[in-house]
């Protein structure tokens, strides 16, 4: 089954930011810089939190602006970067409404969620979760 | 691809100087993996730094951030440490915050930040792994709200999400020794005065982001151990403790232990205790809940207040107001503030104007009670009446202090030990080593735990879980036990805020989980080791304060701690002296 990152509520987000030091973590690496999800405020915390992920789109922006093909189009939503295509011109970051490809800058590459859950599991307030797409 | 840092390897610090409006970077990682960073490093570059003797407001008096090993890299490890010479006691200021501070200062590169210098005009910093900025801050000088600060440098500056933005309020500007410096609206480095410091500096603000990443040796064993300490806290009770009603959950069962201090520690019981609890809060007011980045348990809980405009029908303004055990003690017991809605309006003009709630509220609370006696009077205060429970008048008489108004509120800015010299009525003078006395009034523990700390915060050696102990396990005070017990709390603490870990996390990261965390790091450190280590960065600190004219023999003791009991029983001054002597022993040999 296709899955992805579902925001199920983000009004129980505390800003704790447990997901993107999981993210991170995937590389076991500590640390933001290889995070693809971003927890930021809404213009102040007393304003609350702004989740900012890959939705998986189904027919996603980012790969239509991709001058080489390294965005691919998932099959069910969203993308898959191949790096060995990608030329880092930034055009992903720039074309995504949701602005939810960030940059990796010791790679010099975009990063994109690969739909593999792992942050949903420090989320301790049920947040985030992996859902079936397709 | 570059070569990214290894987690292990701290060692840079940025130096700023404002006077010359200069910044370099100096690689010292003998000092990081020696004192792991946070408050062991920061009393090493404190000692460098601050010169002997000289008054804590004068350029020479450096700002030193410092972070540790371990933020970013494991959870609750999610405090910063600023060390400076104190404009409040004259000798260690130290204060601690969280909110995105740590995490920020790390993830730009950084161990420690240290400023120098005075701007010959306002400036406020950007910081990030490239160096640091200087902006021109004339246009936010002056301003009356600090959160307004932070909204305007939000907007105008990058990095949303992993960035600190600390800042000061008008207090800070205006050299008040007890005014804070806050980060992301609602944590504060409130003791001591480091907003005066930054004040004295011309310095409005630090902004600091950064997304760094971190290699291990062996990746796999930092993922588990990560993995086991992140359930570890989301199943310790702490987690849901601190989470669901968060620090005034301490409210209700001080006050029935007769350990609330109110109306000016003339009664052990708060009047207003329901109101004021943690549940009755919850229940009518907790609007958000928030956490310190990198750490699951969000223990921050912001009000919601509903206020209508006075002239204006059906016109409201919904204020987000922070409420913690602290300031309930401090702006609503010591003051006998009952109603909810006093205390946050209270507590709101003590944190747009830049004010530590803590001191605040012993300084007023000393003021109300100086007032009843006759030793002041309402003339002296401008004709305000200072009365237990009259919010609107204490919302005046902060403003008044922030404009230093007459003779009597400069001598409220400068502090309770300061205003009692002055007027007289320090027997009732709720200072400890020059620092206004925190919400516990456990036993003679705390006091000497007051007394003794380092900080003279309630924070350094926990006094009052010692006292609490007692009074469980039935034991009887010596003065022994006391120093020894207080000695050994705060010199382990020294190491969790070296690493710097948060002391809610202090029941998970015991001396051997935290030698696993140094494992993966890199560093071999037996618990042993670490304990000695703690000692020694404490008796460091206390080398700074003796240097800078402290005595453990000199301090006052305010006699008001002597006539209202405790749970353990009454206080004496013989017990007290008796364990500063020991305490001494300990710490400076």
């Amino acid at each position: 089954m296709v899955k992805r990152l579902s925001v199920v509520d983000v009004d129980l987000c505390v800003g704790c930011q447990s997901c993107m030091f999981a993210c991170n973590r995937r590389f076991g690496e500590a640390g933001l810089g290889r995070s693809a999800i971003h927890i930021q405020s809404a213009g102040g915390i007393e304003r609350g939190f702004v989740v900012r992920v890959c939705r998986a789109c189904e027919d996603p922006p980012c790969s239509k602006v991709c001058p080489t093909g390294a965005l691919t189009k998932r099959e069910g939503g969203g993308v898959r970067l191949s790096y060995a295509k990608c030329i880092a011109c930034g055009n992903c970051v720039r074309g995504c409404t949701l602005g939810a490809i960030f940059w990796d800058v010791e790679l010099d590459k975009p990063t994109v969620c690969v739909y593999c859950g792992y942050c949903a599991g420090f989320c301790p307030y049920g947040v985030i979760r992996m859902e079936e797409v397709a | 691809m570059a070569d990214s840092e290894h987690a292990g390897d701290l060692s840079r610090i940025l130096y700023v100087d404002l006077a010359r409006r200069v910044y370099w970077v100096e690689e010292r990682p003998e000092i990081f993996a020696e004192w792991f960073g946070g408050a062991g490093a920061g009393i090493r570059l404190l000692s460098e730094e601050c010169p002997q003797g000289i008054d804590p407001l004068s350029p020479k008096n450096p700002v030193i951030l410092a972070v540790g090993i371990m933020n970013g890299v494991f959870p609750l490890a999610s405090k910063t440490v600023a060390m400076f010479k104190s404009p409040l006691t004259g000798n260690l200021g130290e204060s601690h915050a969280g909110g995105r501070s740590s995490i920020a200062i790390r993830m730009a590169g950084y161990g420690a930040i240290v400023i120098r210098g005075r701007s010959e005009s306002p400036v406020y910093l950007t910081i990030d792994e490239k160096g640091a900025r200087f902006r021109d801050a004339s246009a936010l000088w002056g301003m009356n709200s600090a959160s307004t600060v932070g909204r305007i440098i939000r907007e105008v500056e990058p990095g949303a999400g992993v960035r600190t933005i600390m800042r000061i309020g008008k207090a800070g500007e205006r050299l008040i020794p007890y005014s804070y410096v806050t980060t992301e609206t609602y944590r504060h480095f409130g003791r001591l005065g480091l907003g005066a410091v930054f004040g004295s500096k011309n310095l409005k603000a630090v902004v600091v982001s950064g997304k760094k990443s971190f290699k291990f040796k062996d990746p796999k064993v930092y993922r588990e151990l990560y993995e086991e300490l992140f359930k570890t806290f989301c199943k310790s009770p702490l987690m849901c403790k601190y989470h669901e009603l968060g620090t005034p959950m301490n409210v209700l069962p001080l006050n029935m232990t007769g350990s609330l201090p109110s109306r000016n520690l003339q009664s052990n019981r708060f009047s207003g205790a329901q109101e004021l609890s943690g549940e009755n809060m919850a229940e009518k007011y907790l609007g958000r809940r928030t956490a310190c980045a990198h750490c699951p348990v969000s223990c921050i809980h912001i009000a919601a207040l509903r206020e209508p405009y006075e002239n204006e029908p059906y016109f409201y303004k919904t204020k987000m107001i922070s409420y913690d055990y602290e300031p309930i003690y401090a702006l609503g017991a010591m003051l006998e503030l009952k109603s909810p809605e006093g205390y946050l309006k209270l507590m709101d003009t003590v944190e747009e104007l830049g004010l530590d709630a803590m001191s605040t509220g012993v300084v007023l609370a000393w003021a109300t009670e100086a007032m009843e006696r006759g030793i002041v009077k309402e003339g002296d205060a401008g004709g305000i009446a200072l009365k237990w429970g009259d919010h609107e008048a204490y919302i005046k008489a902060v403003k008044r202090i922030v404009a230093m108004e007459n003779e009597f509120f400069q001598a409220l800015a400068k502090g309770v030990k300061y205003a009692s010299s002055k007027y007289g009525g320090e027997d009732f003078a709720l200072e400890f080593g020059g620092n206004e006395m925190p919400g516990y009034h456990t036993g003679p523990v705390a006091h000497l735990g007051y007394l003794t700390g380092a900080r003279h915060s309630h924070l350094d050696g926990a006094g009052y879980s010692i006292d609490q102990k007692m009074y469980k396990e039935g034991l009887k005070y010596t003065p022994e036990f006391a120093a020894r017990e207080l000695f050994e709390e705060e010199s382990w603490r020294q190491v969790l805020s070296s690493l710097v870990v948060c002391y809610f996390a202090r029941g998970v990261y015991t001396p051997e989980v935290v030698s696993r965390c140094l494992r993966t790091l890199g560093l071999e450190r037996s618990p042993d080791e670490l304990k000695e280590r703690g000692r020694s960065v404490l008796k460091q600190k206390y080398a700074f304060k003796y240097r800078e004219g402290f005595s453990l023999r000199d301090l006052r003791i305010p006699k008001r701690i002597y006539e209202t009991p405790t749970p353990l029983g009454a206080i004496t001054e013989e017990m007290i002296r008796a364990g500063l002597g020991e305490f001494e022993k300990l710490v400076v040999g």
